[in-house]
């Protein structure tokens, strides 16, 4: 098998599947064959991948020849299409395929309640679809070619989340997450287009290039040079994608698909994928401090900022939502600092742990019906292996010694701490938080008595409706705004404790690398930071090593446990209750959490009703009235009136008529005579 | 006694083909403007001809094209005149002044 092989088939293995789901499946009824075809699908990709991996360990420099093909030729404009392939790419296309079997093979069973629907082929297709753009997206080694895959992602992440499009609140939040990473895609574009038009590549190796790097930082505008744009402009892509502040609101409303939608998609790949183009194009940042700034600045905000909601989140999906934001912003903040390795090492310890979490997640909304933690409780008894299973993945999240989350987290509070000390505290805020939030999502979920699930969430959500004088007759349709997974068949109650096989034979797979894939790169064995510290990143960055600070790690161990023993006060022992501390704080640190910092009422009111309702769009009524209206009657009357005037002339008398071509002629005749 | 010449024919063209203007002009009767138009055409014939006879070159250009005038002359004519029929079924005149429908 040939490198070149290899490449074509970790790419077309999910494109093949995709295309036999699309033109060779029945809509209903064929849902083992689409599963089937697509978990295998993934498997293929898998082993070549691997295979990829040999050969990459064993290439000089930890990269192979780049493989390219001529896509299109317009004039002088030559696209490829290639596969880029060293320790990175490598590196990714294991956690996507890896990430995308186990998913795969969960959804089987996750999914089978979902019969009613007979579209089982629709769910696999865009999986399979979504898996070769995101491995497309990996393997390319030009940027239009990365933007290409991008919005295919993109694309596939909108029909996922809105796979239940009949209801409303699935198609607005697929909605939302197409328009607002839209918003970061612009940015990419016009990032591509200053890129193309100072260098006339889009090749990223050879963007990293002296000649490249020269021309963008002699011309500039607005006072910052070309390269600070286009880097600025990638960022904001990355931005949209990854679920940066401001633009992290599509995140927890994506929350509406499928849990396995949001466990492959928006913890582990397509999220990733923002950190993946940002730490691609380091060497190419790096010239721009400027834009490091931002990146940097950007990521350490989000993780605090998105841990906050957190932490008052009932939805056990957006406290995994909340945290994916945080974690992703640690990575930038990572990557802002110049901590290439130790972002890139996060976000593969952080696709197992947090995969893992939103399976475990989807198992327990499986068996209650919903995801409001409000409803749950006691589920340790019922879910067992689910439970140890998302505790592991949870305590891996925290950062606690020696799980992964530990070893990668460190070490960006490392970095941190080298570059600034704001930076460093927002980082370790930001541990205290998430340790917080963990714990109390386990606790909700899995200690203490049971709480009813989705029958008694029907229950509440009916009292309240009638509470509210909207009439009992509304009552009945409290299930449909219940849970978002909500199966129609009220299978949560009545059964015992046994759990599906297939359900959790994916989280056992995830938790040893949750487990293990920290030690990867320890103060005892930095084999990862090696392999990632590839000969174009050691030409261009520099090889960027920190040595292991025990002070640190104990520092953020005991930050770590200190937010865990407060969860446990408050959600465990109940020596503080939740209510009272919130009281005592007034009730509005809560009040701003609950409500998001306002930024959903920013965006939908000011921007979207007022701006563009009250503003734009009132604007371009007046427009239309008082401009394109003119435009058109004013060219009717014109009409009329001419018309008007000269219908008097045609009177339908024949004589007439032929009186003027008679006077006509006579007429023409005579000039003509006492012309010549 | 005078040579007959060119311009004589052209004159008699004139004449006919101004009474023929001035029956199209002025006839109320549908079937007289019809009359006209045909004294019209015929004194066109009568300038094609001499014209072909003295001024024109070899060959009977002048004869061929008004062979063709009678031709077409006569195809007007008959659908002149079923026009003429429809309008009389019609109105039960054929009154050209108040044939004006198509007025603006």
């Amino acid at each position: 098998m040939t490198v070149e092989l290899a490449a074509w088939l970790v790419f077309g293995a999910p494109l093949v599947s995709f295309l036999a789901i699309v033109f060779g499946t029945r809509p209903s009824g064929q849902h083992i064959l689409s599963g089937r075809l697509t978990a295998l699908a993934m498997l293929v990709a898998w082993f070549a991948s691997l295979y990829l991996l040999t050969q990459v360990l064993a290439a000089p420099g930890f990269e192979l020849h780049p493989i390219s093909y001529r896509w299109l030729e317009v004039g002088s404009l030559h696209l490829e299409f290639g596969f880029a392939i060293d320790s990175l790419t490598v590196t990714m296309l294991l956690v996507v395929t890896t990430v995308s079997f186990l998913v795969q093979v969960y959804s089987m069973e996750y999914m089978a309640n979902e019969n009613q629907d007979k579209s089982y082929s629709r769910y696999y297709a865009n999986m399979s679809l979504f898996t070769a753009s995101m491995l497309g997206l990996v393997l390319a080694d030009n940027l239009f070619q990365v933007y290409f895959f991008w919005e295919l992602v993109g694309l596939c992440s909108y029909l996922l989340v809105g796979y239940w499009f009949m209801r409303p609140s699935a198609a607005a939040a697929a909605k939302k997450a197409f328009l607002v990473t839209r918003i970061g895609d612009v940015g990419f574009l016009l990032a591509l287009l200053v890129l193309f038009v100072h260098t006339g590549t889009f090749n990223i190796h050879e963007l990293f290039g002296h000649e490249a790097s020269d021309a963008l930082l002699k011309s500039g505008f607005l006072g910052m040079t070309a390269l600070s744009w286009a880097t600025l402009g990638i960022f904001m892509g990355a931005a949209g994608k990854s679920a940066q502040f401001p633009l992290h609101v599509w995140l927890p409303d994506a929350m509406e698909g499928p849990t396995p939608v949001s466990a492959l998609i928006h913890a582990a790949t397509m999220v990733a994928a923002g950190v993946y183009l940002v730490g691609r194009m380091l060497p190419l940042f790096h010239h721009a401090p400027d834009t490091m700034a931002v990146v940097a600045t950007i990521g350490g905000f989000t993780a605090i900022f998105a841990a906050s909601m957190g932490l008052v989140a009932s939805d056990i999906k957006r406290v995994m939502a909340y945290s994916t934001i945080s974690q992703l912003g640690y990575m930038m903040l990572a990557l802002g600092v110049g901590a290439y390795v130790a972002a890139f090492f996060h976000l593969l310890n952080h696709a197992f742990f947090k995969a893992l979490l939103f399976l475990g997640a989807g198992s327990v909304g499986h068996y209650t019906d919903t995801f409001n933690m409000r409803y749950m409780g006691g589920l340790q008894k019922v879910l067992p292996i689910t439970f140890w299973m998302v505790l592991i993945a949870s305590l891996s999240l925290a950062g606690i010694p020696p799980l992964s989350g530990f070893w990668s987290k460190d070490e960006i509070l490392g970095a941190a701490l080298q570059a600034s000390p704001l930076l460093f505290g927002m980082a370790l805020v930001t541990v205290f938080l998430t340790a917080f939030y963990v714990i109390r999502m386990l606790y909700l979920t899995f200690a203490g008595e049971y709480r009813g699930g989705a029958a008694a969430e029907r229950v509440a959500l009916a009292a309240a409706t009638v509470y509210s004088g909207a009439g009992a007759a509304q009552a009945g349709e409290g299930h449909g705004h219940g849970g978002h997974d909500t199966h129609g068949t009220g299978h949560g109650n009545g059964h015992g404790s046994h759990e599906v096989a297939i359900l959790f034979i994916p989280l056992v797979v995830l938790v040893v690398p949750s487990v293990l894939s920290g030690l990867l790169n320890t103060p005892m064995w930095d084999g990862l930071a090696k392999f990632l510290t590839t000969h174009t990143i050691e030409t261009t960055l520099g090889e960027h090593h920190l040595p292991f600070d025990p002070g640190l790690a104990a520092l953020s161990t005991f930050v770590a446990l200190a937010g865990i023993a407060l969860a446990h006060q408050v959600y465990g022992a109940q020596a503080i209750s939740a209510e009272r501390l919130g009281a005592m704080l007034g009730g509005w640190p809560y009040r701003i959490l609950q409500n998001k910092y306002g930024m959903d009422y920013l965006y939908e009111f000011l921007i979207v009703k007022l701006a563009f309702g009250q503003g734009l769009v009132a604007g371009l009524a007046l427009f239309d009235k008082y401009v394109v209206d003119a435009v058109v009657n004013g060219a009717g009357s014109v009409s009329r009136a001419a018309g008007g005037a000269l219908r008097t002339l045609q009177s339908g008398q024949l004589q007439g008529y032929g009186m003027a071509i008679v006077l006509g002629v006579l007429i023409i005749t005579a000039t003509m005579m006492i012309r010549s | 006694m005078i040579e007959i010449g060119l311009s004589h024919y052209m004159v008699l063209s004139a004449v006919l083909f101004s009474i023929g203007l001035y029956g199209v002009l002025s006839r109320r009767n549908a079937v007289g403007v019809l009359m006209s138009v045909e004294l019209l055409l015929n004194s066109v014939n009568i300038a094609l001809i001499a014209i072909g006879r003295y001024v024109g070159g070899a060959g009977a250009t002048g004869q061929v094209f008004a062979l063709f005038v009678i031709t077409v002359a006569a195809a007007e004519a008959s659908v002149a005149l079923a026009l003429l029929i429809a309008i009389y079924r019609d109105r039960g005149a054929v009154d050209v002044e108040s044939a004006t429908a198509l007025q603006g």
